[in-house]
């Protein structure tokens, strides 16, 4: 059903937020029982008698009766958020009060405010992304374990030991907090890494890795929305993920195998999300600080306006991975930039590049390392130590698709052998 | 063409469906309905009801909160016109809710001149 597309998680979401900021952050199971609640009624009338006009607002005003409901039955609002208590207990009736928490403006706010809550410094990286798309973006346990290839138990344990934490902190996070915009930069890594999850990530399932990509986008276009937390950084955070997501579409070919960069029909690149993605850049270039998703951004943004790879100004790419390097550096970074290098100066350069990383053994168990080495050997024309470096990224591999690409390149590297030795032979008769 | 009335029921206790997999399942009964309608078997797409309610019992009209105690809940119910109950039968199995715990209850409605 194309108009509701995914009416449901992220109505989810909203409710709970909504919710959350009414109930307090200590009554968030409470929130989340009114709202599978409302989706449970909306799903048995629905299915009966067709969805209404308006979906959204059915489900919210389902939820805003509920809170009403609760808060004159149970005479609780003491024991609810606390800045809300007050206004909540000395009107004769609340439901003016409600009128205005559910509105659309302040529902998109209390979003915004849970987005913040999440990334609490309290909780480590993974927990704040399981806690986003649980929360925010309306994924099950089991959807989430799925998405990271890990046990139903273990993301149940990451989950409810971060709602704890949460509760702790009895009210949502306030966005004009002094320690305001150290939260923002954790907001940005979170969604990043939700990106990068639908992205790099293990699970092979493409509709999966779209669906964490375009929740990553959704989340950043309300922080891009909101003038508080729409700052360069968020912009170009954004913009490096348009420009990602643009190439989504030509990463896996018809076949449902992996394509890398260098091979990809880049006719099959959304131009609507490219021309998002620079737009997003100016708007990133306005002040004074100079992010990594800045340069990652401009990086993606040259790729994005080149033909084909030989159209590709490398020397431009080399010298972004040198800023990158600067701000933020990293043994995959440094991996890239060597990577940039072998199209630039040629497949022996590049290999010297990854022979001096510091960090490498960091590396080890990272399959594109391995993989990288092997791609510049087999231009150098080691295909031995091509292969015995295919053999170990195949080791590695994480799904069906990695193993499938390599098992390909292997076979090439046997391929390219055999049409040597052949050479080699007519040679020397 | 007879009618015939069909009862949604469904166990009390039920799994937990993500918010996906609920959405899921709307499309599938609009499917449904939409065929019942164009083969002319739509009478009354009838009423959804409140899982909770009151009991009332007895010349000594007990009133008790309900219906907790069943084994399972009337959930709703559709009204069916077709020729016989093997077809209003046959059209039950089409209902999309099967697949989610769901019992169809296929029942005719007395005839005058049977």
């Amino acid at each position: 059903m194309e108009p509701l597309d995914h009416l449901f998680r992220h109505e989810s979401g909203r409710m709970v937020a909504a919710l959350a900021r009414i109930f307090g952050m200590h009554n968030l199971a409470l929130a989340e029982d009114v709202t599978q609640d409302a989706l449970c009624r909306a799903l048995e009338v629905w299915k009966i008698q067709g969805p209404p006009d308006n979906p959204a607002g059915w489900l919210m005003t389902t939820a805003k009766h509920r809170a009403l409901d609760l808060l004159r039955r149970e005479q609780t609002a003491r024991t609810f958020a606390p800045e809300l208590a007050r206004a909540l207990m000395d009107e004769h009736d609340p439901a003016s009060t409600f009128e205005e928490l559910f509105g659309s403006a302040a529902i998109q706010d209390d979003e915004l405010r849970m987005m913040f809550s999440c990334c609490h410094p309290r909780l480590a990286e993974d927990a704040r992304v399981a806690l986003i798309l649980h929360i925010l973006c309306g994924f099950s346990v089991g959807e989430i374990a799925a998405a990271f290839l890990t046990g139903e138990e273990a993301i149940k344990k990451r989950i409810s030991r971060g709602k704890a934490v949460l509760a702790g902190s009895r009210r949502m996070f306030d966005l004009t907090r002094k320690d305001f915009s150290e939260r923002l930069s954790s907001v940005h890594r979170t969604l990043y890494l939700l990106f990068n999850e639908g992205y790099h990530g293990a699970s092979p399932e493409i509709a999966v890795r779209k669906e964490l990509c375009d929740e990553a986008l959704r989340l950043g276009t309300l922080l891009c929305e909101n003038s508080l937390t729409a700052v360069p950084a968020t912009y170009a955070l954004l913009a490096l993920m348009c420009l990602h997501a643009a190439r989504l579409p030509a990463r896996v070919d018809s076949a449902g195998d992996f394509t890398m960069l260098l091979d990809q029909d880049r006719s099959g690149w959304d131009e609507q999300l490219i021309a998002d993605g620079q737009r997003l850049m100016d708007l990133s270039a306005k002040g004074t600080v100079l992010t990594a998703y800045h340069v990652e951004a401009a990086i993606a943004s040259v790729h994005a306006a080149a033909k084909s790879p030989a159209d590709t100004p490398w020397g431009a790419i080399v010298s972004f991975y040198d800023t990158l390097m600067r701000i933020r550096p990293s043994p995959v970074v440094a991996l890239n930039r060597a990577l940039a290098i072998a199209q630039h100066d040629g497949p022996q350069r590049g290999l010297d590049e990854i022979a001096v990383i510091a960090d490498h053994e960091r590396l080890a168990n990272y399959p594109f390392y391995s993989a990288a080495l092997a791609e510049l050997e087999f231009r150098v024309g080691n295909m031995n130590a091509a292969k015995d470096h295919f053999l170990m990224a195949l080791g590695l591999a994480r799904n069906p698709m990695e193993r499938r690409l390599l098992e390909r390149r292997l076979a090439d590297c046997d391929e390219s052998k055999r049409a040597v030795n052949g050479t080699a032979s007519l040679a020397g008769a | 063409m007879a009618q015939f009335l069909f009862l949604y029921r469904r166990p009390y206790e039920q799994a937990a469906l993500s918010p996906a997999q609920m959405q899921q399942n709307i499309p599938k009964w609009q499917v449904w309905f939409q065929e019942l309608t164009e083969k002319g078997h739509l009478k009354d797409r009838g009423e959804v009801l409140e899982r909770e309610g009151k009991l009332v019992r007895g010349s000594k009209k007990n009133v008790t909160d309900g219906p907790y105690a069943e084994k399972d809940l009337v959930m709703g119910y559709t009204i069916i016109e077709a020729r016989d109950l093997d077809q209003a039968r046959e059209l039950a199995t089409g209902c999309p809710g099967l697949s989610t715990e769901m019992v169809v209850e296929v029942r005719p409605t007395m005839q005058l001149n049977p």
